[in-house]
């Protein structure tokens, strides 16, 4: 009896290993260990045996079962993970296949550079200022030294609207309005950035309408050297760590002394080059302390402040930076120019 | 304004090459924007004798020439210039020469006849035709006699000179002439100033007994003064006069108008020379000119003059406009012998207005515009009496007659040094500041410090301290100036809640998937009216003096200029595109503009085309109103006025009038959504367009609710659906707005999901379905209080709208 049962588990073993899937597996586990399975037949004939085999086949036939409800399990495991695979098989992908675009828009390249700009003045708590693109006169020219007949107002040809409101030519009417709010107190930390409009024929490098940045500090003490500190801060993050800058005296009416700030050509160190002309240096921005007739104007004692302002054009900064040759290109919003900025 | 680097070495001494000083005058404030080589790469030309020249045998235009060219060796060369001629001194190009443009010169054979190098004319040489005296301008240069055969004629040309061009602002008149330069480049370089010699012979007659001056207004003429230089014969001026004028932009004509120019380039002097002779009178008078007279300028043009205008009078008729131009009757010929000579000083506004009316613009002008030295006046008309003298051969009557004062007194301008390091950063001595003063030849007193300078007369825009602080500043060098940082307390910088909010809208649009875009503001009357939602009477507002049609009125939309970016970039064939702006726009509600126009910032976007694909995936689809009202939905979201925006359908000129909603903020038209009109689209040819404008100003000047935090629900919801059968043309926002209204409070979300229009429905009836979420965020809702709220929902639909649940 114990050879059947030992045969039978030999016969069983062989039969899983067969199996090529589960339902082949659940067929021998109902053909061996079922009620009416070979194995329950022996134990059925138990009844014949000695009351000293009995306990002895017994638990031998329990072996066999075990053993054989063993390899099924591991049988089982084994299909079951193929039949994963096979599944996951026909499942795949070409994941070369392209991706399902995810829209996304960019600012327009004069927008990256105002705010990049705006940002590092903030950081230096700086605040922005802002006024309207239509002004009076008065604003435009008169509170910042020009008044009528000034031959330096010849430097801007001006779109007047009437004899006393024009398209402003530069953001520094902000600045006279800013101080007027200040009623002669200081503080006065701000940049104002916006749209500015002079009479040009717009071709590579002019254009009627442009952007402008302006700087004004007014307080106690400012001084010149001041200036360079800032200017300098703001010369190396938009240009880079290596960056020198030079001063040069200019004149602008609202400024006395006024400077134009260069910077050493990023593009050849110095060393001479197109983009700067061969000199090693590139103008950037003009500069200066305010003008004490543009304090006075503005309600402050110019005895006891002094203040610096800097102005400067987003278009040159950013055809500088982009290597952009025609600053009509800011305004035809080509798609094919304006997608070129996605990570500026 | 051009600057001969050899002529500006004759007032001060320069050991430093002509790009070096042009670094150093840079440096220290007056911009040097080029610097030009006379010479543009000559070699190989020297003065030549011509000592035979004949016909060419084969041709009609060409002559032989033997010509000296030193060291005993004459050269046949074949010349084809008409003046060509025996015994002219020329500038010769000898074989191995070369010429500007990299031309080099060969032995060559010209019909026949051999040509050992070329006689060349000014132009050849690199002078520009309109400087060209104008007898030579057709032909060949002809040198003066004492030129010697075989020596370098760029010498005698004063091409080997270097030209500075000063770019120079508005503040620095002064340096529109030799003399002022050297001033600066004197204080720059640590030099003195060497002034030419004005002293003069004159003879025993007395310039009073020839003419008398008179002026009507001295605020308009503060000073007239008038020399006679008599026996004067005209001539060419010497070369190297000549050669000063080319290198400065002014073509030599004859010794007496050479003369004034010269002397103007030096002095920065205007002066003008009459012919006394044809003066018509023996006297001057000075006056406005009267409303429609007329004067015949030098050019031969006949001018009609206005009242502002200030003209130089013989007592009767005007013979020149004042410092502008002179009249052609009383013009300098080559008959002239007796000259009378004009050193005025003009006011400014005088000249500017006529030379403006007139559309003349002279070195005269322009300079008396910005402004001379009223106190160098009188030195130069010493100095151009004494060249009309030495180089002309006049004779130059006793004195000046004058009229107005001839010179002003000068002023003081006072300084602290304290204050002026106090301004610049810097630790400068009051030692130092003087030796710059020294250096600027500005005389001052000094006590502790504290300045009192001398402005020289050349100077006028030194008014305040701080001009003063600027010029010791640039002499003693910005590069010494230190780098600080601001002393001020720290305050904290960053954006407005405005600002902010601007820069949201910004950063949404572009990751819905839209472009920045930013156009002109200026644009056609027609188009500045396009899309206007403004209402009321609206003005356009343009400018008085337009560069052009298409950039002469300020817009009152951005859509517009939107529009014109999709077909510029539809005729690069590039269809699909989504773009957005923010920018300002101007309404102007009065008749005639006195006070500013309103500003406002507006969004705004326009998309056409495919807006979303996924091509191997068959997935694309062109944009429709929905996308674009979705990207609205969620800007307004992003500004939390979600809850307050109504979208209502209306009409706006140029939209599609069944595809259009009007945006409302609070019951108040802020803006619209919606399609181009097709007629405007078939205009433009443009595909499917769907536009939006915002007014973000309006949107943006709203208080918003502090964001605050909501618990999150403990207690289950309870979700019922409805599908109602309504009028075909009831909005579905109506429904949404009563079925609000009637869930009560514990009514928390109202969604549409289904729309059906099909023909199972009855005619002019469709299918909405609503799915409704109730519940209560403090406890179980019970199925009772749904039914209640759900109840009240469908009555009030039915009283409303008569809906019905669709069976
Ligand atoms: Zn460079």
């Amino acid at each position: 009896m114990k050879d059947r049962l030992e045969a039978l588990k030999v016969e069983a073993i062989g039969k899983i290993n067969e199996s090529q899937d589960l339902k082949d597996l659940q067929a021998v586990k109902v053909a061996y260990l079922g009620k009416k399975g070979p194995i329950t037949e022996v134990l059925k004939g138990m009844g014949k045996l000695s009351a000293e085999e009995r306990p002895v086949i017994g638990a031998y036939a329990n072996e066999v079962r075990d053993s054989i409800q063993k390899e099924l399990d591991k049988k089982q495991i084994e299909l079951e993970h193929a039949a994963i695979s096979e599944k996951l098989a026909k499942e795949s992908l070409d994941v070369s296949l392209p991706g399902r675009p995810v829209k996304k828009g960019n600012p327009h390249p004069l927008t990256a550079v105002v705010t990049e700009i705006e940002d590092l003045f903030l950081s230096m708590g700086f605040t922005i200022a802002e006024g309207p693109e239509v002004e009076t006169d008065y604003y435009n020219f008169e509170a910042l030294n020009l008044p009528k007949g000034h031959p330096a107002r010849d430097m801007q040809d001006s779109f007047f609207i009437t004899e006393d409101i024009l398209l402003r030519t530069q953001t520094s009417p902000v600045q006279a309005r800013t101080m007027e709010k200040h009623e002669g107190q200081g503080p006065v930390k701000i940049i104002s950035p916006g749209k500015v409009y002079r009479r040009d024929n717009d071709d590579a490098t002019h254009s009627h309408q442009f952007m402008q940045i302006e700087g004004l500090v007014v307080d106690k003490n400012v001084r010149l050297s001041d200036l360079k500190g800032v200017l300098e801060t703001f010369a190396k993050k938009m240009f880079g760590e290596d960056r020198k800058i030079r001063l040069r005296p200019s004149f602008f009416p609202f400024t006395e002394p006024s400077v134009e700030m260069d910077i050493s050509c990023f593009k050849c160190s110095g060393k001479g080059c197109s983009i700067c002309k061969q000199t090693g240096w590139i103008e950037i921005l003009g500069a200066g302390m305010v003008h004490p007739n543009v304090l006075e104007m503005a309600g402050f004692d110019s005895k006891k402040y002094t203040g610096f302002a800097f102005g400067m054009g987003p278009e040159r900064i950013a055809m500088l930076k982009y290597g952009i040759d025609d600053i009509r290109h800011f305004y035809a919003n080509d798609i094919r120019f304006l997608k070129q900025f996605k990570n500026a | 304004m051009l600057i001969s680097y050899n002529w500006l070495k004759e007032y001060v001494n320069i050991k430093i090459s002509p790009s070096e000083l042009a670094d150093r005058i840079t440096k220290s404030g007056i911009e040097v924007e080029m610097v030009e080589s006379l010479n543009k790469g000559i070699s190989g030309v020297v003065v030549g004798y011509v000592q035979e020249c004949i016909q060419h045998p084969n041709a009609d235009k060409l002559r032989v020439c033997k010509v000296d060219i030193g060291q005993g060796e004459v050269s046949q060369i074949v010349c084809g210039a008409p003046n060509v001629a025996q015994g002219q001194k020329v500038a010769v190009a000898v074989p191995g020469a070369v010429l500007p443009g990299n031309f080099k010169i060969k032995k060559a054979k010209l019909r026949g006849e051999e040509s050992h190098g070329m006689i060349c004319s000014l132009q050849e040489l690199g002078v520009d035709t309109k400087l060209v005296p104008k007898e030579y301008a057709t032909g060949i240069f002809v040198m003066p006699s004492d030129a010697e055969p075989g020596s370098d004629a760029l010498e005698f040309l004063n091409l080997n000179d270097h030209v500075l061009e000063l770019g120079l602002t508005p503040n620095r008149a002064d340096c529109l002439n030799v003399i002022g330069v050297a001033y600066e480049v004197a204080a720059i370089l640590e030099e003195e100033v060497k002034l030419p010699n004005t002293s003069i012979t004159t003879t025993e007659e007395k310039a009073e007994d020839f003419i008398s001056v008179s002026i009507e207004s001295f605020e308009d003429n503060p000073y007239y003064g008038a020399m006679i230089i008599r026996d004067v014969k005209i001539g060419h001026s010497p070369l190297w006069m000549q050669n000063r004028l080319m290198a400065s932009g002014i073509r030599p004509i004859n010794n007496i108008v050479d003369i004034t120019n010269y002397v103007l380039l030096e002095y920065g002097q205007p002066l003008h020379a009459f012919d006394y002779n044809r003066l018509g009178s023996k006297e001057i008078v000075v006056r406005r000119a009267a409303e429609g007279e007329h004067i015949q300028t030098l050019d031969d043009q006949d001018r009609t003059l206005k009242d502002t205008h200030l003209v130089i009078t013989n007592g009767t008729d005007p013979i020149a406009v004042a410092g502008v131009m002179g009249g052609a009757t009383s013009e300098v010929q080559s008959d002239t012998t007796n000259v009378l000579l004009e050193a005025a000083y003009f006011a400014s506004g005088r000249v500017r207005t006529a030379s403006k009316d007139l559309g003349l613009r002279s070195e005269a002008s322009s300079r008396y515009e910005k402004g001379i030295d009223r106190n160098r006046v009188f030195a130069a008309a010493m100095r151009a009496a004494g060249l009309m003298a030495e180089l002309a051969g006049g004779k130059v009557a006793e004195g000046i007659v004058e009229a107005g004062k001839r010179e002003v007194n000068t002023y003081s301008v006072k300084m602290d040094v304290s204050r002026m390091n106090g301004l610049l950063g810097t630790n400068i001595t009051a030692e130092q500041t003087g030796v710059v003063f020294n250096r600027l030849g500005f005389s001052y007193k000094e006590t502790d410090g504290h300045f009192e300078v001398v402005v020289p007369s050349r100077r006028p825009d030194i008014t305040i301290e701080a001009d003063l602080i600027e010029e010791v500043g640039r002499i003693y060098g910005y590069d010494r100036i230190p780098t600080t940082y601001l002393l001020s307390e720290a305050r904290p910088g960053g954006l407005t809640e405005n600002q902010a909010k601007r820069r949201n809208i910004r950063n949404y649009l572009e990751g819905a998937g839209l472009y920045q875009a930013v156009t002109y503001a200026l644009t056609t009357p027609a188009k500045s009216a396009h899309f206007s939602f403004s209402g009321e009477e609206v003005y356009p507002i343009s400018v008085a003096h337009p560069m052009s049609e298409e950039r002469s009125t300020l817009r009152m939309s951005l859509l517009p200029q939107l529009l014109e970016v999709l077909q510029y970039n539809r005729n690069r064939s590039m269809e699909d595109l989504a773009i957005y702006e923010m920018g300002s726009v101007f309404i102007n509600r009065q008749e005639v503009l006195t006070d500013l126009p309103e500003e406002y910032v507006f969004v705004s976007g326009a998309v056409t085309g495919v807006f979303n694909e996924h091509l191997w995936q068959g997935e694309r689809k062109t944009v429709d109103f929905f996308v674009l009202k979705g990207i609205l939905e969620g800007l307004l979201d992003e500004l939390n006025l979600s809850e307050r925006i109504t979208y209502e359908a209306g009409e706006i000129e140029n939209m599609h009038p069944g595809r259009t909603a009007i945006v409302k903020l609070d019951g108040i038209s802020v803006g619209f959504v919606g399609q181009l009109h097709p007629a405007l689209q078939k205009e433009l040819d443009l595909k499917d367009t769907y536009v939006f404008e915002l007014n973000a100003t309006s949107l943006l000047e709203k208080e918003t609710d502090q964001m605050v935090y909501q618990t999150l629900p403990r207690y289950p919801s309870i979700t019922r659906d409805i599908a109602l059968v309504v009028d075909q043309e009831l909005p579905a926002g109506d429904l949404t707005t009563v079925i609000q209204a009637a869930g009560g409070v514990l009514l928390k979300e109202v969604n549409l999901f289904d729309l059906y229009e099909g023909e199972k429905m009855e005619e002019g009836k469709k299918s909405l379905a609503f799915s409704l979420k109730y519940f209560d965020p403090e406890r179980t809702l019970t199925d009772e209080e749904v039914v209640t709220a759900h109840d009240r929902v469908l009555k009030s639909l039915e009283e409303r709208f008569g809906a019905q649940l669709r069976k």
